[in-house]
């Protein structure tokens, strides 16, 4: 017995609704993200994301508010990305009730913020987000094609010729606790994560990888943690749409000797 | 619901509102965060927490006298419960930030976990520690209270707990060794695990904490 695979749920919010919508029979308002964190936090997820894909000013106000009251009535840890560019933004998330923020662009654009926002606020509470793509092979050492994967920006659409492993080492050096790894080959295609990249990301860092993009079913989420290595399983839509709730994918985790919360 | 006060001590290093307002909800309704001596001085219970890096900690810790203000609370029998670094505060010593004198209110290490942390089989473990994690009960106490053994709380740090002296331990965890994972002195309980962020177990242990009269049976 020991330390449990994490099961997340993660929910776009943008200027405090839930986008993307979420489909609970008995809830009352699926766009209010602080009924469906409540919701998860009672069906047992270990952690809750939010992503804010809000783009102006005051809509991200309006993200920090809705922080304030899910932190005053949810008791797991909620961790909060999108948008984050400073060092500002990252206290005024904690200070909201955010138990970790989770830094993507601006981290490639100044490495430094990762760095800085380490030793102010601590390594526990700043997760680096890695968007990777597959691209053309490598020759390895033994002349044998080996894959690579690179970091996109823009939803998957711009290429930063960042190798994204190398990133996750250079990220975890810099004081990263924790890397959430998105494959954009696979996101919202319900085929499963990139068990490659998940694999090489989490066997070249010593701190949790949470694998992300791509689930379609509780297989998937099994094949993060076995094949992929990873610490954390981060799901979206087949947990909104009722597809599966929390308890059925832990129960199935479970069986297939993943120790998991129950 | 309880008219004690009870005062979360601030000395400035990260958000106290998640406890607090863990807190308010098993019942705590006068919970004060503060540095202010008067105030902490009067309060009934007190919660010290604590997040990130050491050395900054315990920089803060001295400059706001928090130090003095905790030995007197300890010294008067009120209910005392430290968290994580507030926890690791406590003892004697810390590896972090290349070593640092902590309070030495509780004779013992605060060690790291290491690059090359492996569980038993030879898996290799990630550091930090993150995560929910299976607390043994090893011995009755009253902040245990209606709380399953074993019951699995959150946890996240680099750096554990261990105590000189065997028998404070209230709580033990392993993540590649078997780690201070509670424990308890008369008026005092630390825990390295987050209660405000451990859902039904944690909130448990903030309710007990909130009735606990600060004996240990």
């Amino acid at each position: 017995m020991g330390l449990a695979k994490r099961i997340i749920p993660c929910l776009d919010v943008e200027a405090g609704r839930v986008v993307k919508g979420v489909n609970f029979v008995d809830i009352r308002d699926a766009g209010d993200p602080v009924e469906i964190a409540q919701r998860y936090n009672q069906q047992g997820a270990d952690e809750i994301t939010f992503l804010d894909i809000t783009a102006s000013h005051e809509g991200r106000d309006t993200t920090v508010h809705t922080v304030e009251k899910i932190a005053v009535q949810v008791f797991i840890p909620l961790t909060v990305g999108g948008g984050i560019r400073k060092v500002e933004d990252i206290r005024q998330l904690l200070n909201a009730g955010a138990d970790k923020v989770c830094i993507n662009t601006a981290a490639i654009q100044n490495p430094d913020l990762v760095r800085e926002s380490a030793e102010r606020f601590g390594s526990q509470c700043i997760v680096v987000a890695i968007d990777a793509k597959r691209v053309a092979d490598i020759e390895g050492t033994t002349g044998i094609p080996e894959p690579r994967w690179e970091i996109f920006t823009h939803g998957g659409r711009k290429p930063t010729g960042i190798d994204a492993v190398a990133w996750a080492r250079k990220m975890t050096e810099y004081g990263a606790g924790e890397i959430l790894l998105t494959s954009m080959d696979r996101d919202g295609t319900k085929n499963g994560f990139e068990l490659g990249v998940t694999r090489a990301v989490s066997d070249a860092v010593s701190i949790p990888v949470i694998a992300s993009g791509g689930v379609g079913n509780l297989d998937h989420l099994v094949e993060g943690i076995v094949q992929g290595g990873a610490d954390a399983v981060l799901a979206a839509s087949i947990f909104h749409f009722g597809e599966y709730s929390i308890p059925e994918a832990k129960a199935y985790m479970a069986e297939r000797g993943i120790e998991v919360r129950l | 619901m309880s008219s004690d006060v009870i005062a979360v001590i601030d000395y400035g290093m990260g958000n106290l509102h998640s406890v607090a307002s863990a807190l308010e909800h098993v019942g705590a309704n006068h919970v004060v965060i503060t540095h202010d001596p008067a105030i902490i001085g009067d309060a009934d219970r007190v919660i010290f927490p604590g997040v990130g890096a050491m050395r900054d900690c315990m920089a803060e810790i001295r400059r706001l006298r928090c130090d003095e203000m905790l030995l007197d609370i300890m010294q008067q029998q009120r209910p005392v419960l430290a968290i994580c670094v507030g926890m690791q505060a406590l003892l004697s010593h810390s590896e972090e930030n290349q070593g640092v004198e902590c309070l030495n209110r509780v004779p013992g290490e605060v060690r790291f976990f290491g690059e090359s942390l492996q569980d038993a089989s030879g898996q290799r473990l990630k550091v930090p520690h993150m995560g929910w994690n299976q607390v043994r009960q090893t011995r009755e106490h009253p902040l245990w209270h209606g709380i399953e053994q074993d019951s699995r709380f959150y946890f996240v740090h680099s750096y554990y707990v261990h105590a000189t002296q065997r028998e404070l331990r209230a709580g033990a965890t392993e993540y590649g060794v078997e780690i201070d994972a509670a424990l308890a002195r008369d008026n005092l309980f630390a825990v390295q695990f987050h209660p405000e962020k451990s859902h039904t177990a944690g909130l448990q242990l903030l309710r007990n904490f909130v009735s606990w009269s600060g004996e240990e049976a």
